[in-house]
C-alpha cells in the first residue's frame, strides 16, 4: 500500500531576493481578518457626516443649523484654532491656495465640506446634515479647463486675478524642428478619473489623556506626513499625535492626501472629547473626495520622412481643480508633463508649456502613473499619426527614435537619466509576440461580423523612488531624504522590521522579509513588518512614486547589514574567534572549526549576558539603517505593451483579442508580486482607455455620483495578458531592483487607442480622447463618414 | 448614504398588502426586491415613510396557465426565470432574457413585478414583455384589471398603477410555433444597464409583427406594422428602413445621431436574429 508522502516544505527553496514566496500577509487578507479603519471599534464611537456643498460656487450667506441640533452641527465658526491646508510649490510664480477644512466665505467645489455632523449612527448624522439648511447664492462656476483661462471668465480664487495655479515653460531650441518633412499636430484630451480603491478613505479620531495625545486612525499611505500636515492644520506638537493607518484596501494615490476630513475629526477628538469615525462611502469616493487626471494637450510632432523625429511642441492643460491637495500640490501634474513628455526618445528639439489650472471641481492629486498616463497617450498617438504620415508600421517608428542599450545610462532632453534598460529590445520582442504581419493580414482578410481589427502599441517609462535632487526642484511640503528601516532581532531570533513606508496592497511584508532572508537568513516566517504607525516606526514620506521597494527595501538590506555584523562579533565572541575569523552564512556565524546560529546569539545576548565577556559590543541587536541609491534622480523601470482589438464601428464596442506586455523592472524581489502589480494596473488601465470618466456638467455638477455611472472595468472586461519579462539591473540600487508600482496603469490606454485607431483607420476615424466610449467612436465613424461624403 | 428612517411592513397576503396601502394613503412604497429601490432609498432619492415588502407573499410567486397563456406572480423572480422554474410557452425568451438581466445576485433579488413597477426603459422586461404582447395585472381595493404592458408603461420610471393597486401578475401569451423572437442590446459592459435595446417579434401566421426600441428616456417605441419594412413581409432585413427607425427615435427624443446609430444598429441585429 502506498500513501502519497506528506508535502514536505523545502527548507531550501529560495526565499530571498527573486524568490516567487507566497504573501506572508494573505492567511489574514484571503480570511477576511484583515483590520482596515471601518473595522475599528473604540467604546463610545460616534459617527460623523458632513454637510457638504450641492453647488459648486456660491457665496455662503447663512449655515441654519437647527436648534436641536445646535451642540452636534459644527461649522468653520466653531473650529477655533484651525489654520486651512496649505500645500504650496516653490516653482516661481505659484499661486497659493487655502483650503479651509470647512468652507469659509464661499464653496468652491461640489461635495466641499460645509458643517459636520455628529451622532450615534452614520444613518441619524445623515439626517442631521440633511436637516442643515445652506443659504447659498450661486456664483458662474468655472467648469471646463479650456475656458478658465479665458478674460472673463469667473474666478475661483479671487485675489489671484486669474484662474492659473501656475505656468511652466520648458524649450530646447524649437526653432530647428519647424522645417521638418512631417508635423502632426493634434488636440488630445484624458478624462477626468476617480481612483476607485476597494476601501474608500476612512477615519476615526480619539484623544488619550494619559499619553496627551491625539491618536488618529486613517487610510493612509503616508501616516508621517499626515501628521506633519495635521500638525500645521492643528497648530500643536507632532508629539502630540499619532497616526495609524492600518490594513489598507488600495490606495493608488487616493489615500496620499492630507483630508479636511481628517482636520475636522481631529478637532473635535481634541475639543469635544469625543472619540468620532467618518468614512467614505462611494458617492463622497467619487464627486467629493479628490478626482484624477483631466489632461489636455495641443501637440505638434514634427519628424523627417524616414520617421525620426526632429522635435516635440505642446501646450498642455491640467484641471487641478479647487485647491492644492497636501503634499503633492497642485501644479506637480502639469509640471511633470513637461519634464517626462519626451521619455526614451531621442529628438533635438523640445518645447513644453504647461498651465495647471483652478477650476470648481474638487482637487486632483497623483493617481497611480501620476501625469504619465496621459503623456504616453499623448505622445503615443502622435508617434502613431507620424507613422501614418511617413508610411512606416508604427513599431518601425519607434525603433528609429528610442535610446538604445549601448547609450545607457542616458540622458534626454529634459535631462531625465535613465539608468538602464534595452527599451528597442523590448519593442522588438512586444512586436513579434502580437505578430504584426499576422495581424496585417486578417485585416485585409476582413471579418465574417464585420468588426475592425487593429492592433496598437505603447512603451512607457516609469521613473521611480526618484528622491530629494527631484523633489528639492518641486519645492512642495514634503521631500523624501534617506529612508530609514529598524531592524530588531528578537530574544527566540526572530526579526522585527520597523518601516514608515506603508503596504496596501503592494506585499511589502513579503518583500521586505525577502530583503532581510538575503542578508540575514532569518526564516521569512519568523520575520515581522511593521507598518503604518508613527510610534512604531522611522520617519518617511510613505508609499508612492513607485519608491518603497527600492528605498525602503534599500534601508531594510542596510539596516540588515549592520545587524549581520554586530551578529557576527557577538558569535565570534561565543565561537572563542576574533571576528575576523568569522563570517556570516545562511543565519549563521560560522568559524573554520563550528558556527553559531542567530537564534543563539539572539538568545544569549538578551538572555543570558552572563555568557558573553564584558567587552562585547554593546550597541546590541536593534538597527535602524538608512539607505539612498547611489544617484537619486530615480529608477527608470519601462515595459511595452501590444495589443490587437475587433471594433464594432456601428455599436462602438472594443474587445481585446491579444494583449502583450513586455516589462523590465529591474532585478524583481519577487516575480509573482510583480506580476500582480502589472495585471492591477492593466486593469486600471483598460479602465481609463475604455470607461473610466467623470463628467461634469457647465455648473460644474459631477454627473458620475455611483458606481453605475462611473463604470469601473471587471473580470469581463480585463483579458488575461502574455507577459513577459527583462531583467535590467539598475546601476544605482540595492541588488539592482527598481519601482515598479505604477506602470501597468499607464500604457494601456495609449495602446489601446492605438489598436482602435488602426481598425478605425480605413474608415477615416480617428480617437484622440479618452475613455474611448461606444458614443465617441460611433460618433467618429459618423463624422468621418460626413467628411468623406460629398 | 444611508436611507433616511422608514417603516418596514412585510405583510403574507395580497389583501393585507393592500391594506397597508391604502391606510398609507399614497405616502407608502411597494419593494419587490428591492434591487433599484434599494439604492434609491439610500441615496435618499426616495424618502418613504412605510416600505411594504411584498416578496414573501406566496400568492405572488405562483406560476399558472391560463387557457393559451403563462400567468406569472409579480415576485417570480428573473433567477426563478432563468432556472427554468416555470413553464416555458416562448422558446426559450423568458429565460434567454433573464439570464441577460444585471448579474446573477441582481436576479436572485429581483422580481419581474417590481422590474415592470419601477417602469426603467433599460430594463429588459420593459421592453421584452411589450414585444411579446404581455399585459399585467393590476389589483387594488376595487379589484382587478389587466392591461398590455404597452399600455402601463407610461414613461421612465412611470406607469399606470392607480393609488392602492399593486402589479399581482403577469400574463404572456404563448408563442405559436412559427413565431420568430429577435433580441439584441448594447451595454457598456455586460450587467451594466443598456444604452439601446431592441426586440422584435414575428408571428407569420398570424401576419403580424411587433417591433419594439427600448432603453429610450421615456416608453418604448412600439411599431405594429410592416411600415419599417416599407410594406414587405418577407427578406425583413434585407427591407429594413433604418432611416424611419432613426426618424422615429428623433421623434421619441434622441437626439444625438451617434445614439440614434447605435439604437438602430441594435434594432437591425434583433430583426436579423428574427429573421434568420
Amino acid at each position: 500500500m502506498t500513501d502519497t508522502a506528506p508535502t514536505v516544505p523545502d527548507d531550501r527553496a529560495p526565499r530571498g531576493v527573486g524568490a516567487r514566496l507566497l504573501r506572508k500577509e494573505d492567511d489574514r487578507f484571503l480570511r477576511g481578518r484583515g483590520q482596515y479603519v471601518a473595522d475599528i471599534r473604540l467604546p463610545g464611537l460616534k459617527d460623523v457626516a458632513f454637510v457638504r456643498s450641492p453647488i459648486a460656487h456660491a457665496r455662503i450667506k447663512a449655515i441654519h443649523v437647527p436648534a436641536e441640533y445646535r451642540d452636534v452641527v459644527f461649522t468653520a465658526d466653531d473650529l477655533t484654532g484651525i489654520k486651512p491646508i496649505r500645500a504650496v510649490s516653490g516653482l516661481p510664480g505659484f499661486k497659493i491656495s487655502e483650503q479651509p477644512v470647512l468652507a469659509v466665505g464661499k464653496v468652491r467645489h461640489v461635495g466641499e465640506l460645509v458643517a459636520m455632523c455628529v451622532a450615534r449612527s452614520r444613518a441619524e448624522a445623515e439626517d442631521i446634515a440633511a436637516s442643515v439648511e445652506l443659504d447659498l447664492e450661486p456664483l458662474p462656476a468655472v467648469h471646463d479647463m479650456r475656458l478658465a483661462r479665458d478674460p472673463g471668465s469667473a474666478l475661483v480664487h479671487e485675489h489671484w486675478g486669474d484662474n492659473v495655479f501656475l505656468e511652466t515653460n520648458f524649450e530646447v531650441d524649437i526653432s530647428a524642428a519647424l522645417d521638418a518633412p512631417i508635423k502632426v499636430t493634434r488636440e488630445i484630451s484624458t478624462a477626468r478619473q476617480c481612483m476607485a480603491p476597494l476601501e474608500g478613505r476612512g477615519v476615526v479620531a480619539t484623544f488619550d489623556h494619559r499619553l496627551d495625545q491625539l491618536t488618529l486612525y486613517t487610510g493612509s499611505q503616508m501616516p508621517h506626513i499626515v501628521r506633519n500636515g495635521l500638525s500645521d492644520c492643528l497648530g500643536i506638537e507632532q508629539g502630540c499625535i499619532r497616526i495609524i493607518a492600518p490594513d489598507i484596501g488600495g490606495g493608488f494615490g487616493h489615500k496620499g492626501i492630507l483630508l479636511p476630513e481628517e482636520v475636522c475629526l481631529s478637532w473635535l477628538a481634541m475639543h469635544k472629547g469625543w472619540t468620532v469615525r467618518w468614512l467614505e462611502d462611494r458617492r463622497e469616493h467619487l464627486s467629493a473626495s479628490a478626482n484624477c487626471r483631466e489632461h489636455a494637450y495641443n501637440i505638434t510632432v514634427y519628424a523627417d520622412r524616414d520617421g525620426r523625429l526632429r522635435g516635440i511642441d505642446c501646450v498642455a492643460t491640467v484641471d487641478s481643480g479647487a485647491y492644492s491637495s497636501y503634499p503633492f500640490s497642485a501644479c506637480l501634474e502639469a509640471a511633470q508633463i513637461a519634464s517626462i513628455l519626451p521619455g526614451p526618445y531621442r529628438m533635438p528639439a523640445y518645447r513644453c508649456r504647461t498651465y495647471s489650472v483652478a477650476t470648481n471641481k474638487c482637487p486632483i492629486l497623483p493617481y497611480r502613473g501620476v501625469a504619465r498616463t496621459g503623456v504616453c497617450f499623448a505622445l503615443e498617438l502622435l508617434l502613431d499619426a507620424v507613422a501614418a504620415e511617413a508610411g512606416l508600421e508604427p513599431g518601425e517608428v519607434r525603433l528609429r527614435n528610442l535610446v538604445q542599450p549601448q547609450d545607457m545610462p542616458f540622458d534626454n532632453i529634459t535631462n531625465k537619466h535613465f539608468d538602464s534598460g534595452d527599451y528597442p529590445g523590448a519593442l522588438r520582442r512586444a512586436l513579434t509576440a502580437i505578430d504584426v504581419p499576422a495581424v496585417r493580414a486578417r485585416q485585409q482578410r476582413g471579418e465574417p461580423d464585420g468588426r475592425l481589427i487593429g492592433t496598437g502599441v505603447s512603451i512607457y517609462c516609469e521613473q521611480a523612488a526618484h528622491g530629494t535632487s527631484v523633489y528639492a526642484g518641486w519645492g512642495i511640503p514634503m521631500v523624501p531624504g534617506h529612508e530609514q528601516a529598524t531592524a530588531r532581532l528578537t530574544p527566540d531570533g526572530g526579526l522585527e522590521l520597523r518601516v514608515g513606508v506603508h503596504s496596501h496592497g503592494q506585499g511589502l511584508e513579503t518583500t521586505l522579509a525577502q530583503v532581510a532572508h538575503e542578508i540575514l537568513g532569518v526564516d521569512p516566517d519568523k520575520i515581522r513588518v511593521i507598518l503604518g504607525d508613527t510610534a512604531m516606526t522611522p520617519y518617511s514620506t510613505g508609499t508612492w512614486g513607485s519608491r518603497s521597494m527600492v528605498m525602503a527595501g534599500g534601508a531594510v538590506g542596510t539596516a540588515c547589514e549592520q545587524l549581520v555584523a554586530r551578529a557576527t562579533r557577538i558569535g565570534a565572541k561565543l565561537l572563542q574567534l576574533a571576528p575576523e575569523a568569522v563570517t556570516w552564512r545562511e543565519g549563521r556565524a560560522c568559524g573554520p572549526n563550528g558556527s553559531v546560529g542567530l537564534a543563539e546569539i539572539a538568545h544569549t545576548w538578551y538572555r543570558r549576558p552572563q555568557d558573553l565577556p564584558n567587552d562585547v559590543d554593546p550597541s546590541g541587536l536593534e538597527v535602524t539603517g538608512g539607505y539612498k541609491p547611489v544617484r537619486d534622480s530615480g529608477t527608470f523601470s519601462y515595459a511595452a505593451h501590444a495589443v490587437t482589438v475587433a471594433v464594432d464601428p456601428d455599436l462602438g464596442e472594443v474587445e481585446l483579442l491579444d494583449y502583450v506586455i513586455v516589462e523590465d523592472g529591474g532585478v524583481l524581489v519577487n516575480p509573482m508580486i510583480v506580476d500582480g502589480q502589472i495585471l492591477g494596473g492593466l486593469a486600471q488601465g483598460i479602465g481609463t482607455a475604455l470607461y473610466e470618466e467623470m463628467p461634469f456638467d457647465e455648473a460644474a455638477q459631477p454627473l458620475a455620483t455611483t458606481l453605475a455611472d462611473y463604470l469601473l472595468p471587471g473580470p469581463t472586461e480585463v483579458p488575461e495578458p502574455r507577459l513577459f519579462h527583462m531583467e535590467t539591473p539598475s546601476p544605482y540600487t540595492m541588488f539592482g531592483v527598481k519601482g515598479i508600482g505604477e506602470g501597468g496603469a499607464i500604457a494601456p490606454p495609449a495602446a489601446i487607442a492605438n489598436a482602435v485607431n488602426d481598425a478605425l483607420r480605413p474608415l477615416g476615424a480617428e480617437l484622440m480622447q479618452s475613455p474611448l466610449s461606444p458614443h465617441r467612436i460611433v460618433a467618429a465613424v459618423l463624422a468621418a463618414k460626413q467628411a468623406s461624403s460629398p | 448614504m444611508k436611507a433616511a428612517s422608514f417603516n418596514y411592513e412585510r405583510p403574507k397576503s395580497v389583501r393585507d398588502a393592500l391594506g397597508l396601502l391604502a391606510k398609507a394613503e399614497g405616502e407608502a412604497r411597494i419593494m419587490a426586491g428591492g434591487q433599484s429601490l434599494g439604492p434609491m432609498l439610500n441615496l435618499r432619492l426616495v424618502q418613504p415613510p412605510l416600505i411594504i415588502d411584498i416578496a414573501s407573499i406566496a400568492e405572488l410567486r405562483t406560476i399558472e396557465h391560463d387557457g393559451d397563456a403563462l400567468v406569472i406572480g409579480a415576485c417570480v423572480t428573473h433567477a426563478d426565470i432563468e432556472d427554468g422554474r416555470l413553464p416555458d410557452v416562448t422558446h426559450g425568451v423568458l429565460p434567454r432574457i433573464a439570464r441577460g438581466i444585471a448579474y446573477r445576485a441582481v436576479r436572485n433579488r429581483g422580481t419581474i413585478g417590481g422590474s415592470l413597477g419601477h417602469a426603467d426603459p433599460a430594463a429588459d422586461w420593459v421592453t421584452t414583455l411589450t414585444a411579446l404582447g404581455a399585459s399585467v395585472q393590476l389589483t387594488g381595493a376595487a379589484g382587478q384589471r389587466d392591461l398590455a404592458v404597452a399600455e402601463f408603461i407610461q414613461g421612465a420610471l412611470q406607469t399606470a398603477l392607480r393609488p392602492g393597486e399593486l402589479v399581482t401578475a403577469i400574463r404572456i401569451p404563448s408563442l405559436s410555433s412559427t413565431a420568430r423572437f429577435g433580441y439584441a442590446k448594447a451595454c457598456r459592459k455586460p450587467g451594466e444597464f443598456a444604452h439601446a435595446m431592441g426586440a422584435v417579434l414575428i408571428e407569420p401566421d398570424k401576419v403580424r409583427n411587433r417591433i419594439v426600441i427600448g432603453a429610450i428616456d421615456t416608453t418604448p417605441i412600439v411599431v405594429n406594422d410592416s411600415s419599417l419594412f416599407g410594406g414587405a413581409t418577407t427578406h425583413l432585413t434585407q427591407q429594413f428602413d433604418r432611416a424611419l427607425a432613426d426618424r422615429l427615435l428623433m421623434q421619441a427624443g434622441v437626439t444625438d445621431p451617434a445614439a440614434r446609430h447605435i439604437h438602430v444598429s441594435v434594432l437591425a441585429r434583433a430583426i436579423a436574429e428574427a429573421t434568420a
